[in-house]
């Protein structure tokens, strides 16, 4: 298969300048709208022209795409036909792809071809195989509409704000995109940071509230951990193989061997270590394990941004990174570290989920979700099935995207107002329909409704962790349920209901409200923190009119309710993801199936019965919250479920404080680092700080001990002019004695 | 001193032996030093100075001729000419330094230490 690739590649490229070429523009179209909302801002525009450029450039982006997928189309088909009659074979077939050299990026060599002599090469290219193809298109699809979003939602900061919201927003698309396509380790790295630039930009967005400067420093912060592991992890890559480039590393993996030629399977950190540290960068980038408190916080940011970086898109890299080196996480027989993935997703899922069903504020109810279904997402790779994996990223994209931009409108439409004690009945205001609607099918989709996208893709995983491990089958299938609850939760409390809401503490300029738009507009975070909650503060005189969402939102979140429903047949009813799985097969994260677990669900086939399982499950969730959270509910503060409260104890404290995490990292981290950092400051104050001094003190010391000599009087210069001369004699006369 | 004075004169320097030169010359520079270190008058100061200064004009040509060479003469030609120069700046100081002061005492330059 795969010299029969490589020679439709090699025959394709002369002719097939066509194809490098529309290739090229997915990733010069976000780049060309970046630099042209920068000059935008820099001529102060002052109108929605850099929504508009973005939303242009990332739709044409999104065709080109499609056009790269129909040109790669029968490669893919080639190759998941084959991949998917080889299933049951243990047979180690490299899937068809295509790499494209577009210009020589970092390529170096040294020694001159002596002993000590080296190269590295790291080309900006383009590795094309299903799987990238896969990520790009819901990457610029998805950025396509929620720039469109964006370009209502951020309406209130219309000016300086907008241009730099739009140009940090293509600069994201352009750095997701080469992380995705990147041909090589380190362009992929190259993109990973970029990416991670333009979340810290973007979280910070409104860099006047203390709340999101904070969480901006501490995504970054946390990611550089993950990114640690991840730089280290490329460089033993090059260590091993000698190169970053995917298509040679996979070249080796496939043989067996080092660049050395010894054997892959003896040696004692290839297999275990390498794939551990890239572990590191993904769990970092897709918040897992010890990482994920940083995702919560992230929705600090506007909530286009969360919807587009912090759900759909940038924390999936994480899971495609992973994907993408899948060759190498399957080299060791035991899967060491696939099982330490499935474990740490697992162990997030759940932990996640738990504090979702306990928060009042809906977008970090969103948040946890997220971080909760990424653990999914993982839980599917390490458990091998990574086109499961690949499947819900992809159904979650087009979910999560759609729930968060219904909590977006909400938030646009309530001056700010999150948190769900303080809203229902949401779907009874006028135009509030669409925005119901979609809330509603994207926790349809969240809580895996049957038949739902959300439903097919997480069955893949649930079906697959039974087979491989039962223990991390019965978690994750809880963690369903508790999905369920807290989704419709969010979805019962604000939507449904009497209707009743107080506004948040934030004032757009609004029509209705022509007085505050003058200092409404650029003053988001300030006057926020100015009145720091108090909602009356804005001599509203409690006259508050919800603000509903305009086209542009109704247009986005009904497209992507549309979307939702479209993808079902690309990812379910068929045993192995449907079009995503056959995506997948094409691709380096390709399962080959050797080994089909044991596990059993309750005796029965995992797959067969995992269906109707996860359906029971997902429905008692939902019913779980319609008693808890809608049934006999007459106020927007009181539900049934704070009479449930005091049989819990103080569990539900705990959750609600996020089982102290945050508290635990200060305590462990944060206190000794600053404690550390406070003997540092004083040793470099008194010890460093002193040494220098002292050098300085020597000659002003001396200086003050001879200053006494220039006493400006001319007679005692004279006489010691004399003096001197006496004495020289003197010693002159002794000498010639 | 005298040792060298003794070393051998030549007759052409009359009855006068190099010592005698050195003599007066180490007289007249110890009295321009005495001069300098007593007295405050800037003027007088500035005297004293010249008055070592040609002791030590006249010991270079006592020397010179000792030798039998022209480089004391020489030099101590070129030294007048500079001399003559810098008594002329330095009279011109002393002037500016009275306008200053209206006094011409040394002591009165006492703040210019270090």
């Amino acid at each position: 298969m795969l010299t029969a690739i490589g020679t439709m590649v090699t025959a394709a490229e002369p002719e097939g300048g066509g194809s490098h070429w529309t290739l090229t523009m997915i990733v010069v179209l976000p780049l060309v709208s970046f630099v042209l909302c920068g000059l935008c801002a820099a001529f102060k525009v002052k109108s929605k022209l850099p929504a508009w450029i973005t939303v242009a450039s990332l739709a044409a982006a999104f065709v080109f795409t499609l056009m790269a997928f129909m040109n790669a189309g029968p490669m893919i088909a080639a190759a998941g036909a084959e991949h998917g009659a080889e299933h049951a074979a243990a047979s180690a077939e490299h899937a068809g792809h295509l790499t494209v050299h577009v210009f020589d990026w970092l390529n170096f060599d040294w020694g001159g071809g002596k002993s000590s002599s080296g190269r590295f090469d790291a080309d900006f290219g383009f590795y094309i195989d299903g799987l990238t193809l896969l990520w790009m298109l819901f990457v610029t699809g998805l950025g396509t509409l929620i720039a469109l979003y964006a370009s209502e939602y951020m309406a209130h900061d219309v000016g300086l704000g907008y241009c730099r919201f739009f140009a940090a927003f293509s600069l994201f698309v352009l750095s997701m995109s080469c992380l995705v396509m990147a041909s090589n380790l380190l362009m992929l790295f190259f993109g990973w940071e970029g990416v991670g630039l333009c979340s810290y930009l973007l979280i910070g967005y409104f860099y006047k509230k203390p709340a999101a400067v904070a969480a901006a420093k501490k995504a970054f912060i946390v990611n550089r951990i993950g990114d640690l592991g991840l730089l280290m992890g490329i460089l033993g890559v090059y260590a091993a193989f000698g190169t970053v480039q995917y298509d040679k590393v996979f070249e080796f993996i496939h043989k067996g061997v080092d660049a050395g030629g010894h054997p892959l399977t003896t040696s004692s950190w290839i297999p275990v270590i390498l794939p551990l540290l890239l572990t590191a960068g993904a769990f970092g980038k897709s918040a897992q394990l010890f990482f994920y408190v940083w995702l919560p916080d992230a929705m600090e940011g506007p909530t286009p941004v969360s919807a587009l970086i912090h759900a759909a898109t940038m924390v999936t890299a994480g899971v495609f990174l992973i994907a993408r080196m899948m060759p190498l996480y399957t080299i060791d027989p035991a899967h060491t570290i696939l099982t330490f993935v499935a474990w740490g997703g697992t162990i997030t899922a759940f932990w996640a989920a738990t504090i979702g069903m306990a928060h009042f504020d809906i977008k970090r109810v969103m948040g946890y979700s997220t971080a909760s279904q990424l653990g999914y997402m993982f839980a599917g790779l390490g458990v091998m099935n990574s086109a499961g994996g690949a499947a819900h990223v992809f159904s979650h994209a087009f979910f999560k995207a759609t729930l968060f931009l219904a909590c977006g409108a909400v938030m646009h439409g309530f001056a700010g107002q999150l948190d769900l004690r303080k809203l229902s009945g949401v779907r009874k205001l006028p135009g509030w329909k669409i925005v119901a609607a979609a809330m509603f099918f994207g926790a349809l989709n969240l809580s895996g409704v049957t038949f739902t996208a959300g439903f097919w893709s997480k069955d893949l995983i649930l079906a697959s962790s039974f087979e491989q491990s039962p223990a991390i089958g019965w978690i994750l299938l809880i963690t369903a349920g508790l999905t369920a609850y807290y989704t419709f939760r969010a979805y019962f409390r604000v939507f449904e209901g009497p209707v009743y809401f107080e506004p948040g503490d934030e004032v757009h300029g609004h029509d209705e409200h022509e007085d505050h738009a003058g200092h409404g507009h650029d003053g988001h975070g300030e006057e926020s923190h100015a009145h720091d909650g108090h909602a009356q503060g804005h001599g509203h005189g409690g006259e508050f009119h919800p603000h509903a969402p305009g086209w542009a939102i109704n247009t986005v979140l009904a497209t992507l309710v549309v979307g939702c429903f479209a993808i079902i047949p690309l990812v379910g009813f068929a045993e192995h993801g449907a079009w995503v799985g056959k995506m997948v097969g094409a691709s380096s994260a390709a399962m080959h199936g050797g080994e089909e677990g044991h596990g059993t669900f309750l005796g029965m086939n995992p797959h067969s019965v995992m269906y109707y399982v996860s359906s029971v499950v997902g429905l008692l969730g939902i019913a779980a919250a319609w008693w808890l959270h809608l049934a006999g509910r007459t106020s927007a503060a009181h539900a049934n479920a704070d009479k449930l409260e005091p049989a819990l104890g103080p569990i539900v404290t705990w959750a609600r404080h996020k089982w102290y995490v945050d508290e635990f990292y200060d305590a462990v981290i944060r206190i000794p680092l600053k404690f550390l950092s406070n003997i540092f400051y004083l040793l470099d104050q008194y010890l460093v700080d002193g040494l220098v001094n002292l050098t300085g003190f020597v000659p002003k010391g001396l200086g003050r001990l001879i200053r006494p000599s220039q006493s400006g009087e001319l007679h005692g210069y004279a006489l010691g002019m004399a003096g001197g001369l006496a004495v020289l004699i003197l010693i002159v006369l002794m000498v010639a004695r | 001193m005298m040792t060298l004075a003794q070393a051998g004169y030549p007759a052409a320097m009359g009855g006068a032996t190099l010592g005698h030169y050195l003599v007066v010359s180490a007289i007249l520079f110890t009295l321009g030093l005495i001069g300098f270190l007593t007295r405050r008058n800037l003027i007088i100061m500035f005297l004293c100075t010249e008055l070592m200064f040609q002791a030590s004009g006249l010991a270079l040509i006592a020397f010179g001729r000792y030798h039998m060479s022209f480089t004391g003469q020489t030099f101590v030609i070129f030294v007048l000419t500079v001399a003559a120069a810098e008594a002329a700046m330095a009279l011109a100081l002393v002037v500016l330094l009275f306008r200053r002061r209206e006094s011409l005492d040394a002591e009165a330059w006492q703040d210019m230490k270090g």
